[in-house]
């Protein structure tokens, strides 16, 4: 079933896990822009190798994330796969030069330009893996709610967030019983059938499960406001951890780092390292 | 900007969690990174149902949280999913279900999710993509628009099936007498 | 005497959506430190009571009212959801829906929070108030690592963060096991003796909540008071059975034996009972009159076969161990055992939605191993709990044709079907009503329907009445009754004691994965360990035989059940 690919918090006792919720949120969030900005090969190549100590300090196993990491493995694969197909001279464009390697057929040569345009490429997205992975791992998910209050995100918005990590097991039970009874009754999305009557034969089951989500959201609005939610304009939070030291010293790591980033990136005034010139 | 409803706050936290849910069960087509989608029907009708901003949340909650625990968050995309949902919204607000649905209502809702996916992942997703990573246009354009055809078919035709299913169970009862 | 903390003065309400108001003149006062139960059958205006005490009504659901709802000296209206709050803390039903936190600390805390305590006090409190219901040692947990009772006292934990001076529960007996059940009496009772707050409990169950004292019984009908006495006289005159709420079984049955029920008897708990000589004489009678006349049935060909049936979800858990049994054409069988005993799991592997990692089905002889889910299901039926988690159509027709849609099947085969289903059913004036039209009754029996339809010989049934009042109960149950007498073998996971004694002779227990008893219900019932091991219940008669000298309880219950039977024909 789907529970087998889904990535959760896992209890341990590291650096990373006595950090606040707050702290590893903003520290996501500044990472994920510092990549995304960055096209410069020395400044991924500095993020990567950091990403991976900060694995290490996490103690997360390898083997604790050995599902998710195929997954990105596949989809890295692919997607490289593909930008090549359609663009295997894009690099040369990129980099204004042209170095062949080898010729495979028709348009399809490799050039070291290419090569080294997938290697950024393929940089940029996997010095972000370990920390988005390790932010689920390691933050307990009590904490998102309140992590978000604090940061500025409205506390009812967060509420949210926290609702629906609340409501995935329940919801999927329920997604899983339904499907089962009408599996019986011949209704089946993993068949053999045609696209569009697997499309058709979903509705069946979405339909219970909306029907029952709907009954679901009447209840627990009530409950909600039964106990004063949305009552004042702000709230205070069970679990909110209050920042230390430590937590500061990664904020203040995580805000250089996007700023050195910056600087380095567009300091000739282009988002490349270009080693041809 | 009008303070969310408490229903509102609890409609997006399940309409993210059964996002979620539906998300991780897709059916994959020949393209990567691309599926057939059950989550946009859902998060159609509950943008249908509850409102733009309900929308837009569900779609950056759920997707955040099913790219979050695969492979890393891609962040265009889940911004397309976003912007997907706020659009439904807009465009079917006041477009009250719960009062029964005729073909004007179809085509609107139609009318909308088709209009809102094919903006998002035929213009929102590749632009921010071209952005942030520099992928070949080519190849962003093919993706997007075998996305956007994908979830307009699925949300088109799931998404239009429970509507019209919905609008069924909310009938007032004066209407039935029992027949022999 | 005081003031009251609720007082209902001519009071009447009808919800917006509706043409008839749901509450005429009530006339209600509720006074401080109080127990009072809220007895009804469902649509009787009781949850709607509770739902305008507590402020849901009107400002969640809008309507117009008429006359004035004072609730601590205020009008409710005039208040709000939140400020109500303050005053009345509410236990719903749905302990799922009211567990809002990701784990039990936060959930206790949501009311805290939201009133912007500071976090060192907040946590203060919520030690204090899990001490309470003692639910302390389990902080951390997250929801779906408590039983059902665990998060009903996380609920109570929840709204007594507040120093509420009402106490409302709405039907909390509904989504638990009966020994769950009874420990959240117990738990009610020791909170109301330690806060003082007035407790008001809505619940049709009444023998039990009766398990614990209370001052006064309110029994609602059709939107109206129509008694409001102290416990013991409202048991002693004959409203219960008038307006479709369960007797206590004691007192059922000393009425079958010709006692008159009498105020000073102390008809309200099975252990207080003051029985005369003269009366548990007539009992005795009455009991070897009825022992004369039970016979015994005969059992039918072998059916379903299970053989050493073994089977975990995960490789180091066996939900399932060594299950064996046979069940014959025609019986009709109850499945019981706590939550997560194994009950449901052994239904999927029927159904062959799980595979067992060792052991066999057969259905009639055959080996089921190699059919797809589908091919059983041409044999043997599965009815979920939830109507509403099943019904896939709204309209009625479409909902019982689906299954045969996937068969090769003509169009005039299939209307046929359709048609001699819902009649068997009772649904065929309903034919072209959309599901949603219909009460939870009957929607189970479009479930039941949908499955019928494809002719299967065996029909497992989960939980087919929970949180059905009395008289739905009944419903429910006399048709399953009528569809046994017509040849089809029922099987039904249950937590419903009175259901398994009243309608299926045999009751397979389970504990733990393992099959501990295959038995008569009546036995079941009679011994002490079973009981304790399936989180049962013993039955009232039981206490109620010991009482009058009978030493064969089980026979006394069988005969019980036996003279109800023939009663109600």
């Amino acid at each position: 079933m789907a529970k087998a690919a889904i990535l959760s918090y896992i209890k341990r006792d590291s650096f990373v896990h006595e950090l606040t919720g707050t702290t590893k949120l903003i520290f996501f969030i500044l990472w994920s822009v510092a990549s995304m900005i960055t096209y410069d090969t020395r400044v991924l190549v500095c993020m990567l190798f950091m990403s991976v100590v900060i694995f290490k300090i996490s103690k997360i196993k390898i083997k604790d994330i050995s599902v998710v990491l195929g997954l990105a493995a596949i989809f890295l694969i692919m997607n490289n796969l593909f930008v090549y197909l359609f663009s295997p001279e894009y690099g040369v464009g990129l980099y204004g030069s042209r170095t062949v390697v080898l010729t495979i057929a028709g348009p399809y040569t490799i050039t070291l330009q290419q090569l080294f345009y997938h290697l950024n490429m393929t940089m940029k997205v996997i010095c972000v893996v370990p920390v988005a992975l390790l932010f689920i791992a390691c933050t307990d998910p009590s904490e998102f709610a309140a992590s978000l209050a604090n940061i500025g995100v409205s506390y009812r918005i967060g509420y949210s967030v926290s609702l629906a990590l609340r409501y995935i097991p329940d919801v999927q039970r329920e997604y899983h019983n339904i499907s089962q009874a009408q599996q019986a009754r011949g209704i089946d999305l993993s068949g053999k059938d045609k696209l569009f009557t697997r499309m058709k034969n979903s509705v069946a089951i979405l339909l219970p499960l909306v029907l029952s989500s709907l009954n679901r959201i009447e209840t627990i609005s009530n409950a909600m406001e039964l106990r004063g939610f949305g009552k004042n304009k702000k709230r205070t939070w069970y679990r909110l951890r209050r920042m230390t030291g430590k937590d500061w010293f990664v904020v203040v790591f995580v805000a250089a780092v996007l700023v050195i980033d910056l600087l380095v990136t567009f300091w000739d005034g282009s988002r490349y390292y270009n080693p041809f010139l | 900007m009008k303070k969310l409803s408490v229903k509102s706050v609890v409609a997006i936290g399940i309409g993210a969690a059964l996002f979620f849910v539906l998300g991780k069960i897709s059916i994959p087509t020949p393209v990567p990174n691309t599926y057939i989608s059950l989550q946009y029907a859902i998060q159609a009708v509950f943008a249908t149902l509850f409102g733009p901003i309900a929308g837009l949340l569900i779609g950056f909650v759920g997707h955040t949280l099913i790219d979050a625990t695969s492979y890393g968050p891609w962040w265009s995309w889940i911004i397309a999913s976003a912007f997907a949902g706020l659009v439904i919204g807009l465009v079917t607000m006041k477009m009250d279900v719960n009062e029964g649905i005729d073909t004007k209502k179809i085509v609107r809702f139609n009318a909308a999710q088709a209009v809102a996916h094919l903006l998002a992942w035929g213009l929102v997703a590749p632009c921010l993509d071209i952005l942030i990573y520099k992928e070949p246009i080519e190849k962003l354009f093919v993706q997007g628009l075998v996305a956007g055809v994908s979830n307009v078919l699925t949300t088109g035709i799931v998404g239009t099936l429970l509507l019209i299913a919905y609008a069924k169970t909310v009938v007032k009862k004066g209407s039935l007498s029992k027949e022999d | 005497m005081s003031t009251p903390i609720i007082s209902f003065q001519d009071y009447g309400f009808q919800y917006m959506a509706q043409a008839e108001p749901t509450l005429h003149h009530i006339n209600l006062d509720i006074y401080p430190g109080e127990k009072v139960l809220i007895a009804g059958t469902s649509g009787s205006g009781k949850s709607t009571i509770g739902n305008c005490i507590n402020g849901l009504i009107p400002f969640a659901y809008p309507g117009e009212k008429t006359g004035v709802l004072l609730v601590d000296g205020k009008e409710a209206d005039k208040s709000s959801i939140f400020e109500l709050s303050h005053t009345v803390g509410t236990v719903l039903q749905d302990t799922d829906g009211q567990f809002i936190g990701l784990t039990v600390g936060e959930d206790i805390a949501f009311a805290a929070e939201n009133d912007c305590v500071v976090q060192d006090e907040m946590k203060q409190i919520v030690d204090k108030v899990a001490k309470l219901v003692d639910i302390d040692h389990h902080l951390d947990y997250a929801p779906h690592e408590l039983s059902g009772g665990q998060k009903q006292r996380v609920s109570l934990a929840g709204v007594m963060v507040e120093e509420v001076k009402v106490l409302l529960f709405d039907e909390p007996l509904a989504n638990l096991d009966p020994a769950a059940g009874r420990t959240t009496i117990e738990l009610i009772d020791t909170v109301h003796e330690r806060t003082k707050a007035a407790v008001i409990v809505i619940e049709h169950r009444l023998e039990d909540v009766l398990w614990r004292s209370m001052d006064r019984i309110v029994l609602m009908n059709e939107g109206r008071v129509i008694a409001d006495m102290p416990t013991a006289k409202l048991l002693a005159g004959n409203y219960l059975l008038e307006h479709g709420i369960r007797e206590p079984l004691y007192l059922t049955a000393l009425r079958y034996a010709g006692v008159a029920i009498e105020e000073k008897m102390h008809p309200e708990h099975v252990d207080k009972l003051c029985l005369t000589d003269a009366h548990k004489e007539m009992v005795l009678n009455w009991y070897q009159k009825q022992k004369a006349l039970i016979q015994q049935q005969e059992a039918g060909e072998e059916l379903l076969k299970v053989e050493h049936l073994t089977f975990g979800y995960t490789p180091q858990k066996r939900n399932l161990q060594d299950v064996s049994f046979t069940i014959h054409k025609g019986e009709m069988v109850s499945i019981v055992g706590r939550n997560g005993a194994g009950k449901s799991t052994l239904a999927k592997l029927i159904c062959g939605f799980e595979q067992p990692l060792s052991g066999a089905i057969y259905m009639a002889g055959r080996n089921l191993s190699g059919d797809t889910i589908k091919e059983r299901a041409a044999n043997i039926g599965y009815v979920m709990q939830n109507p509403n988690q099943m019904i896939s159509k709204p309209m009625i027709w479409d909902e019982v044709e689906l299954a045969l849609l996937q068969e090769e099947m003509t169009g005039e085969e299939r209307k046929k079907r359709v048609e001699e289903t819902l009649k068997v059913c009772g649904l065929y004036p309903f034919r072209n009503w959309p599901v949603s039209a219909l009460s939870f009754g009957q929607k189970k029996r479009v479930t039941i329907a949908s499955i019928l339809v494809q002719r299967p010989q065996v029909i497992i049934l989960d939980e087919p009445t929970a949180g059905q009042d009395y008289h739905h109960y009944t419903e429910i149950m006399e048709f399953l009754k009528e569809l046994n007498a017509q040849g089809y073998t029922i099987l039904m996971i249950t937590h419903d004691m009175h259901l398994m004694l009243e309608y299926t002779p045999r009751a397979i227990v389970f504990s733990e994965g393992k099959m501990l008893a295959d038995t008569t219900a009546a036995h079941v019932l009679n011994d002490p360990c079973l009981v304790q091991a399936a989180n049962l219940k013993e039955t009232s008669l039981y206490s109620l035989s010991m009482a009058c000298g009978i030493e064969e309880p089980q026979t006394f219950t069988e005969c019980f059940i036996s003279y109800e039977k023939k009663e109600e024909r």
